[in-house]
């Protein structure tokens, strides 16, 4: 009976370790990013269901970027260009000739996902020549608790601590923000007052897939530092079910992420230690998430508590009546 | 179609132009392309005797030219500080300098008696409160000329005068205002100068000194106009409609009906006063069975119906013109047949077994057809073709084809020229003698006083007053409709 209760006592304190919430931050950073992005595109007014298809873009771009060039830095550069080039076709399709968002962003999703498989067989089972390594700084690293958790990340943690800070400042404190939260809201009313509903809605959309796709090249040049087929495992859906559970609110989403960081270590830790959750069962998950997250805001009612953007999916037209 | 056919228009410094003309004459158009919204196919503007070409809002709102329009163009969940911050340049696209702006705001409320809550959010503030901040929000920008769209139909008569004063101050401060509407006694009150417009040409300009109300409405329609439709005395019926204490939600989740009673009799018109967004809407659905009621009984011929399905109202002799003709009403991708048989097709009149009575129907379809003056192409049109006022025709011809003993017909004549509108309030009047008791809400407190045999007044999703329309005063029902009594 002892031996069970030290056994069960090792197996807790492997669990909950200062290195679970340490690696909880390194999961939950793709997440940040992508959700950040996509709260602005939202925010004015489009869903861009392409998350998934532009992460998994930027994760292959980022790779090989960084296998050409060596240089990490543009390996990010070119996985940012990459997914803002893909949401440019979603925004042409859904803001210009006004199509239907959900349909061309899943479009780009699964255009993303068989792209990827195809280009990417070749860098199957390569290393990347460079990537991004937890830093150290003399001192603070060495703290305890703190030390491992907060200073001693990659950078690209770091930048998506700063990119929630900033982002909810612009979205809240700024005219930007207004601006932007106004054309997702009743873009007429921002026409009117001489705001181009249709720049701001692209510059939104674009900024979402420059986000997408630093997120993905975080997975296979900081996270993993290879290549793998899948390798965002549905991480761009989490990502647009954090948008809609943290309310379009940067500061939510992030706790989100991070309680999706502290669920995907700990899942890693269980299975280290033998505990298996059905593999199945996980994969499960982000499709259960975003199903839930878009029935959400499907249903009136239920958006309008919540606080979805009003012209959320709806194309802006000029001179027709909302 | 040609909504504005070589038109010419003037406005100078320091007066009110009344443009007048019937929905779909072409005012808004005219106005929309002054602001930049549309682009005329032709013809220029001069602005200070110089050529002004308009691309888009920001190109007007630069040279001063403001609009309100008719249907406001606020972000609901901003307040009235953020909705005036979306367009001030002025202020970077960083800063939010929310002090400054709000004082700003204090300060024209002050000088133009735009009394406004600039902390409170849009979707709070009454429809006049709205339409305040829109002012101010354009005065912000700088704006010189101000374009106001029919400003006075959501607004209570009280409200009509206070506004009036405020255009007539700002008038003297050098500002110049286009007053759009289709109202011949404000026009005659407010403005200067009046141009009508009929079927998107000019036909008349001039001085308001130089003319009356009566060849106003000839140049606004086309030909003499009656301005009262006829309504004879009727004997008292018995009670058809009875609402007993109604409560409801409506669909943010707050009480829009708080305790409403009020019964309808036989050949008798109850017209529901009141500013819209005070319970109207929601009152008409739990009655027609769109909405639940959270307390309260509808009895209809004296049996609770609250509990009713939407059928079985109908199959109790309940018929409903709703508010949203085009959404709620009809299919407007159907056919005109298709939407004339929606509420009877189950009759044994139209069917053959399982199948539809083709010729039955398209019997019944012709007649209704000529006998309502729908002006259709063929049966088989698209409902979306026909214009506004044929399609209230067609609404109007299905919902009295059923022979109902209760109408509840919701802003019947909205948005319909003057012709269709002398047309749906015949019908009313001719259903009124047939022992039908209606329901009549309407925004159009001339409507209701004109059709109406009592009226009561909705504020706040309570009856406030109920009123003989022969005793009624126009004050006496607008102070009930501000929640003054």
């Amino acid at each position: 009976m002892k031996e069970v209760d030290e056994a069960v006592q090792e197996i807790l304190t492997e669990i909950f370790s200062t290195a679970l919430v340490a690696s909880a931050l390194r999961l939950g950073t793709p997440l940040i990013l992508a959700t950040v992005g996509e709260i602005y595109a939202q925010r004015s007014g489009v869903l861009n269901l392409g998350v998934e298809g532009m992460m998994i873009v930027g994760a292959l771009v980022g790779f090989i970027g960084v296998n050409i060039t060596g240089n990490p830095w543009m390996g990010i550069l070119l996985a940012a260009l990459c997914g803002g080039a893909m949401s440019l076709i979603h925004a042409f399709l859904s803001i210009t000739t006004r199509s239907d968002q959900v349909i061309s962003g899943f479009a780009l999703s699964i255009f993303g996902i068989g792209v990827t498989s195809y280009i990417g067989k070749k860098w199957i089972g390569m290393a990347a020549e460079a990537g991004f390594y937890p830093i150290y700084i003399r001192g603070l690293s060495d703290l305890p608790i703190v030390g491992p958790i907060l200073f001693s990340q990659n950078v690209l943690v770091y930048l998506a601590f700063f990119i929630v800070a900033v982002s909810s400042w612009i979205l809240f404190k700024t005219r930007i923000g207004l601006i932007i939260r106004a054309v997702g809201e009743n873009p007429e009313a921002a026409d009117i007052l001489g705001v181009n509903v249709y720049l701001t809605r692209y510059l939104c959309v674009f900024f979402g897939g420059i986000m997408a796709g630093i997120a993905g090249a975080y997975l296979s040049l900081a996270y993993t530092r290879q290549w793998v087929e899948l390798m965002t495992a549905g991480r761009g859906w989490i990502a647009i079910a954090l948008v809609i559970f943290g309310m379009w609110n940067p500061v939510w989403s992030f706790a989100g992420s991070l309680f999706f960081g502290v669920i995907d270590s700990f899942q890693l830790r269980l299975q280290a230690v033998g505990i298996g959750i059905p593999y199945n069962l996980l994969m499960m998950m982000p499709y259960v998430l975003t199903i839930l997250a878009l029935s959400s805001i499907s249903t009136t009612a239920l958006a309008k508590k919540i606080g979805a953007p009003t012209a959320l999916l709806t194309p802006y037209v000029r001179g027709e009546k909302t | 179609m040609v909504a504005n056919d070589h038109v010419d228009f003037d406005l100078r410094e320091g007066e009110i132009h009344g443009l007048l003309g019937e929905n779909g004459a072409g005012k808004t158009t005219l106005m929309k392309i002054l602001y930049g919204l549309y682009q005329p196919d032709e013809g220029y503007i001069l602005l200070r005797g110089k050529r002004f070409t308009s691309n888009s809002p920001k190109e007007a709102i630069r040279n001063g030219i403001g609009f309100v329009q008719q249907h406001f163009s606020l972000v609901p969940s901003f307040d009235a500080v953020e909705n005036v911050m979306i367009g001030l340049k002025s202020a970077g696209l960083f800063s939010q300098n929310v002090e400054e702006v709000r004082s700003k705001i204090a300060e024209l409320s002050e000088k133009y008696g735009l009394k406004v809550d600039s902390q409170t959010k849009i979707w709070q503030l009454s429809v006049g409160e709205q339409q305040r901040v829109e002012i101010i929000k354009a005065l912000c920008m700088g704006t010189r000329a101000l374009i106001l769209d029919e400003p006075t139909s959501v607004l209570t008569p009280q409200e009509t005068v206070k506004l009036f004063e405020t255009l007539r101050l700002m008038v003297k401060q050098g500002f110049s205002i286009v007053f759009i509407t289709h109202k011949l006694e404000e026009v005659m009150s407010v403005a200067d100068r009046i141009t009508v417009l009929r079927a998107g040409k000019v036909v008349f300009t001039c001085n308001k000194d130089e003319t009356n109300k009566a060849e106003l409405a000839r140049m606004m329609v086309g030909r003499e106009v009656i301005f009262r439709p006829e309504r004879e005395e009727l004997g008292k019926g018995k009670v058809i409609l009875e609402v007993k204490d109604l409560h409801a939600l409506n669909d943010k989740g707050l009480e829009a009906l708080r305790g409403v009673s009020l019964y309808v009799r036989q050949g008798e018109i109850l017209g529901i006063a009141g500013v819209a967004g005070n319970g109207q809407s929601e009152l008409a659905e739990v009655i027609t069975g769109l909405r639940k009621a959270s307390g309260g009984k509808v009895f209809l011929k004296g049996q609770d119906i609250t509990g009713c399905s939407p059928r079985e109202r109908i199959d109790l002799g309940l018929a409903h013109i709703p508010e949203d003709r085009v959404n709620i009403g009809l299919v407007t991708s159907m056919s005109v047949l298709e939407n004339l048989i929606l509420k009877n097709y189950r009759s044994s009149d139209f069917n053959r077994g399982l199948f539809i009575d083709r010729q039955a129907v398209e019997h019944f379809c012709d007649r209704l057809i000529s006998s309502f003056n729908i002006m259709t192409p063929a049966r088989d049109t698209p409902v979306k073709l026909l214009s506004g006022g044929n399609q209230q025709r067609l609404l109007l011809a299905r919902e009295i084809s059923a022979s109902p003993e209760v109408l509840v017909a919701v802003h019947p004549t909205s948005g319909l020229d003057v012709g269709a509108t002398e047309y749906i309030q015949r019908m009313l009047l001719e259903q009124r003698r047939r022992g039908v008791a209606i329901l009549l809400i309407s925004e159009d407190l001339d409507e209701i006083m004109a059709l109406s045999d009592r009226i009561a007044v909705m504020y706040q999703g309570k009856i406030v007053g109920t009123v003989e329309a022969k005793a009624a005063q126009r004050e006496e029902v607008g102070l009930m409709m501000a929640g003054g009594k």
